[in-house]
């Protein structure tokens, strides 16, 4: 398979970048890992005029604790990279977790978390536990640099609120008071399966209290989608099985899922329940509370 | 930015520098030309073979810097100044690697269209994790296809190679 014609540019400058962008419009495509843009390529999905690599950038390919602030995560960072992360292994073990799920190994070692968000697929594996865990985005344009909650960056499968001259710079995971996280997926296979449904939890547990939650499903919605009743349902209750369950039903009919090639809408459903439970559990046994 | 070279009729073409095998190659290529037609048009190295070409057998698995990654999912520009291991980078003149070894002698193969991808990802591996447990090797070869074998004596060829125990049957 071969790639249609494009002009291929390499900026050395984050502002160059924008300025490219904001000239060629919609004709334009960012190139990151392009683990995923390649292959719309090849599809004939998408034929951009100008492709435009971040591949310059090298100080968005950090991992980094900054105080007052947070984890940073660049943009350029690959998912392997946050795999093996020590830092985010430390303190958020989740997310290292979340992104070793992500299709291969060689993917893996390309994709990076910038395009895994911008891209906006409903099913990725990373934006539902970096929601869970209130992560916001620095986004750069021509016009200058904006901050926004992850959770409000997806307007619908594939779309985001990015202008067309904006690029996502980093990822913040802000200190916070969550001492219990967890994603986990439900894919065919082992391996390089797409999520069918994926949940992520992120809780403040104290004297086994459910102090705060956060409960966030991939693929069941056209984004990522956070299910405040069930996470209003959680806080302050005393932690049971039944609990848990009752939570899982909850969170099952919150859930917005379609029928497509991978499974239908009743049994999305129906594994939003089971896997909300399980996360939820699992969760708990992992985290970090007394 | 690596050069560029504009022709009569407009055309951009790209002067790259590309590391492979060890040895350093200066090559004109289009924007959209891939890694892996690069590594198999362009310097002859046809060990590694074209599968899916959407990244999902990983028969173009190459090692970038150490690191498997699918050779059909880069551009050659991309790789400029970059440093790649293929399959034929993997045995030494007069030896093939112990991998390549284990693989002839569990049989670790039928068709042979995986192989180098299959012995570049364990390759990748044992470089990292030299004593790995089975579900480690398994998870390294994630990436990789095999439609003959159903992975036991590739598993198998990959622990033995890491001169561990294989469990017997």
């Amino acid at each position: 398979m071969y790639l249609p014609d494009f002009e291929y540019f390499v900026p050395e400058s984050i502002a160059e970048t924008c300025q490219l962008l904001s000239q060629f419009g919609s004709k334009a495509k960012v190139l990151s890992g392009g683990t995923d843009i390649i292959i719309k390529m090849k599809n004939g999905l998408l034929a951009p005029e100008a492709l435009i690599s971040l591949k310059n950038f090298e100080q968005l390919r950090k991992i980094e604790y900054v105080p007052g602030k947070g984890v940073v995560i660049g943009a350029r960072v690959t998912h392997n990279e946050i795999v093996f992360s020590e830092l985010l292994q430390e303190k958020y073990l989740s997310v290292s977790n979340a992104a070793q799920q992500m299709a291969t190994n060689q993917v893996r070692h390309k994709g990076t978390v910038g395009g895994n968000i911008s891209n906006a697929v409903p099913s990725a594996d990373l934006p539902p536990i970096l929601i869970a865990l209130n992560a916001t985005v620095t986004v750069v344009g021509t016009k200058g640099e904006r901050s926004l909650a992850l959770a409000d960056v997806f307007t619908g499968p594939n779309t985001t609120c990015l202008a067309q001259d904006e690029i996502i710079t980093e990822v913040i995971i802000p200190d916070q008071e969550m001492n219990c996280s967890t994603y986990i997926k439900y894919g065919l296979r082992k391996s390089g399966a797409l999520a069918v449904v994926g949940v992520a939890v992120a809780l403040n547990v104290e004297n086994n209290i459910i102090k705060d939650a956060r409960v966030v499903l991939g693929a069941v919605a056209a984004t990522p989608m956070r299910t405040k009743k069930t996470e209003d349902f959680l806080k302050g209750k005393e932690i049971s099985e039944e609990l848990l369950a009752e939570a899982g039903t909850i969170a099952a009919g919150e859930s917005k899922p379609i029928s497509d090639i991978r499974a239908s809408a009743e049994y999305r459903r129906d594994m939003v329940r089971v896997f909300t439970k399980r996360a939820l559990r699992k969760a708990i046994d992992e985290g970090r509370h007394i | 930015m690596s050069n560029v070279i504009i022709d009569r009729a407009g055309n951009k073409r790209y002067l790259v520098n590309i590391t492979v095998n060890g040895d350093s190659y200066e090559k004109i290529v289009k924007g959209n030309s891939l890694l892996v037609n690069f590594l198999r048009d362009e310097l002859d190295l046809t060990g590694t073979k074209r599968g899916c070409e959407l990244g999902d057998c990983g028969s173009c698995t190459v090692l970038m810097g150490g690191k498997p990654i699918n050779s059909c999912l880069m551009l050659a520009v991309e790789a400029d100044g970059l440093e790649f291991t293929t399959i034929e980078g993997v045995a030494s003149t007069n030896e093939i690697d112990p991998i390549q070894d284990m693989f002839i002698e569990y049989g670790a193969m039928q068709c042979g269209y995986c192989t180098p991808g299959m012995v570049l990802s364990a390759k990748a591996l044992l470089t990292k994790n030299p004593k790995p447990t089975e579900l480690e090797v398994r998870t390294a070869i994630s990436g990789n296809l095999c439609r003959c074998t159903g992975y036991v004596n590739i598993v198998k060829a990959i622990l033995a190679a890491s001169g561990q125990e294989i469990p017997a049957e």
